[in-house]
């Protein structure tokens, strides 16, 4: 064993220590009986959370890949520039404000929400799925033409399939970051399981704020990992580094 | 057949990458389009399937203007080989190999057969690779299904860009060998860009030989060892182009014009073969106690012996 993997493991074993001592307090002072005494609430809000994050996020990738596929053709390679610029500059704006920023313009409520978080989402994905087409080896793309594809067989059947590696570590790394700025949805009345957290913070009560914050931690792991099944379903075999 | 006439490419403004560039490479030739970096070679070849533009002139491919051909249909028809293979690598091998009859509509098992057929032809097992990636592969395994890639479909035509310029020399050797093989069998109009002046002459039924966008010398690999059209060209080839001359020669060519020695009941320590080049025999010769080495035919039997003298007679006989 070197020692590299001495500390990966060092640290592993550290986290799943903090977890479980965590979760051992956390029910020992049954700071999760909040849950099972509003278990009709805790449902709508689980499912507000998820509506948010779904629609916000399936907005973004649907918004964010074909641009990025759009810019990297060789004939808008112009728009590239204007294309990323604009994109970086949305990203460096905190998330909370375009949650207020939207709120002045399109008023409050869950439509707000999900269209502020859907632009919050676009970047990562953008950027990801630009990087990775570029990344594609130049020399596979000649050979692609010069074995005479088309196009699109190019796009679909070379830059595609070995950009697929970044793109989804770009919608992956959207959509959890997604899932913990959804709990500011509640701030501009998006519903959500924010409303636990906050309200768990104004009245000082760890019960009602844990049952909020743990949930949406729980989430964001349990979508991350199941994300992961995803990329090993559509990155192709062969363009995996092991 | 592909046929340049009068080709010009200009970059930019003014930079002549390929400057009024005539020639023909006759069906089942191997041309190799030799040069120094730079010297418009890889242009050259990627006019041909229209990769790059011609910016004057035209070239035609049997017979037919490559500017009147649809540029799709074209490459489909022209194999292509690049140096660092280009080989998918989110394809397994087979899907690899098969893609050009892929592109073309073939049936399942047409596909099949050629699958078989060319992984036969490099002596790699259909079944075995059918599911490997290419990063599973080495250098050498990988170049190879370059090559075939680019036969899939049996293109009449091949465009080989520097194809075994990324591999060791011994597997170079071998790769090359095997080419010239498969070459033998099927007779493909191949361009082949080179900057190794001794691949060209091994690989080359002709050379043209570049510098700066212009054609020095189009010639076979003898005339130009032989008979240099400039300076340019003698530099390019070597002092040792005499040297490198013999490797294209053979003691069976230099039977037809001088009788070897005879061996009454000599025994000489070293044997060579009839078929073998005259530069390996002149290396033999030179290794050897006598300074001479016996020549043995198919079966072995010793024919007569070679010697230095021998060699030089034949090579100036050759200049003349």
């Amino acid at each position: 064993m070197n020692s590299q993997k001495v500390i990966t493991w060092t640290v592993r074993v550290f986290i799943y220590f903090l977890v479980i001592a965590f979760f051992y307090w956390t029910i020992k002072n049954q700071y999760f009986s909040y849950i099972f005494e509003n278990i009709e609430q805790f449902k709508v809000l689980v499912i507000e959370h998820l509506q948010i994050v779904g629609l916000s996020s399936a907005m973004a990738i649907l918004v964010s890949i074909p641009s990025a596929i759009l810019v990297t053709r060789p004939k808008f390679k112009r728009l590239e520039g204007i294309v990323s610029t604009v994109a970086n500059f949305g990203y460096t704006i905190p998330n909370m404000a375009i949650l207020a920023l939207m709120m002045g313009v399109l008023g409050i409520g869950f439509k707000t929400a999900v269209f502020a978080l859907f632009l919050y989402s676009i970047l990562p994905i953008y950027r990801n799925t630009v990087a990775g087409i570029h990344s594609v080896n130049p020399n596979l793309i000649d050979a692609a033409k010069g074995i005479g594809f088309k196009p699109h067989q190019i796009l679909f059947r070379v830059e595609l399939p070995n950009a697929a590696y970044a793109i989804i570590a770009g919608v992956r790394t959207a959509v959890v970051i997604n899932i913990g700025a959804t709990a500011l949805a509640y701030l501009i009345g998006g519903g959500g399981l924010g409303n636990w957290i906050f309200m768990g913070i104004k009245v000082f009560d760890d019960s009602i704020l844990l049952s909020g914050a743990v949930t949406v931690t729980l989430l964001a792991v349990i979508t991350d990992y199941l994300l992961r099944g995803v990329e090993r379903l559509v990155v192709p075999k062969g363009t995996k580094r092991s | 057949m592909i046929e340049y006439n009068e080709v010009t490419k200009v970059f930019g403004k003014d930079v002549r990458a390929v400057d009024n560039v005539s020639f023909k490479v006759e069906s089942g030739d191997i041309v190799v389009l030799l040069g120094p970096s730079g010297c418009g070679k890889t242009t050259l070849l990627r006019m041909v399937n229209r990769l790059e533009s011609i910016t004057e002139g035209n070239i035609l491919v049997n017979n037919q203007r490559i500017a009147d051909l649809n540029e799709i249909e074209l490459r489909r028809e022209i194999g292509y080989v690049i140096q660092s293979n280009g080989l998918f690598p989110n394809m397994t091998i087979e899907q690899n190999v098969t893609i050009v009859p892929n592109l073309l509509g073939w049936d399942k098992e047409k596909k099949e057969e050629r699958y078989q057929y060319l992984m036969n032809l490099v002596g790699m097992d259909p079944d075995d690779y059918r599911k490997r990636y290419p990063h599973e592969l080495s250098g050498g395994q990988q170049q190879r299904i370059g090559v075939i890639r680019a036969l899939a479909a049996d293109p009449p035509a091949m465009l080989m860009d520097e194809p075994f310029g990324a591999l060791d020399p011994i597997i170079r050797e071998k790769v090359q060998d095997e080419f010239l093989a498969i070459q033998r069998e099927l007779h493909k109009t191949v361009l082949f860009v080179s900057h190794d002046i001794n691949e060209a002459i091994k690989m080359g039924d002709k050379i043209a030989l570049l510098r700066d966008g212009k054609l020095m010398q189009y010639d076979t690999p003898a005339n130009i060892l032989q008979n240099p059209a400039n300076d340019f060209v003698a530099q390019f080839v070597g002092q040792d182009r005499t040297i490198k001359s013999l490797s294209i020669h053979y003691i069976e060519d230099l039977m037809k014009h001088k009788q070897l020695n005879e061996t009454t009941d000599q025994k000489f320590s070293k044997q060579v073969p009839v078929n073998m080049n005259l530069r390996d025999a002149l290396g033999n010769i030179l290794e050897s106690d006598e300074k001479e080495v016996a020549v043995t035919d198919e079966n072995q039997k010793v024919i007569g012996s070679i010697d230095f003298s021998l060699i030089s007679q034949y090579v100036s006989e050759l200049s003349q």
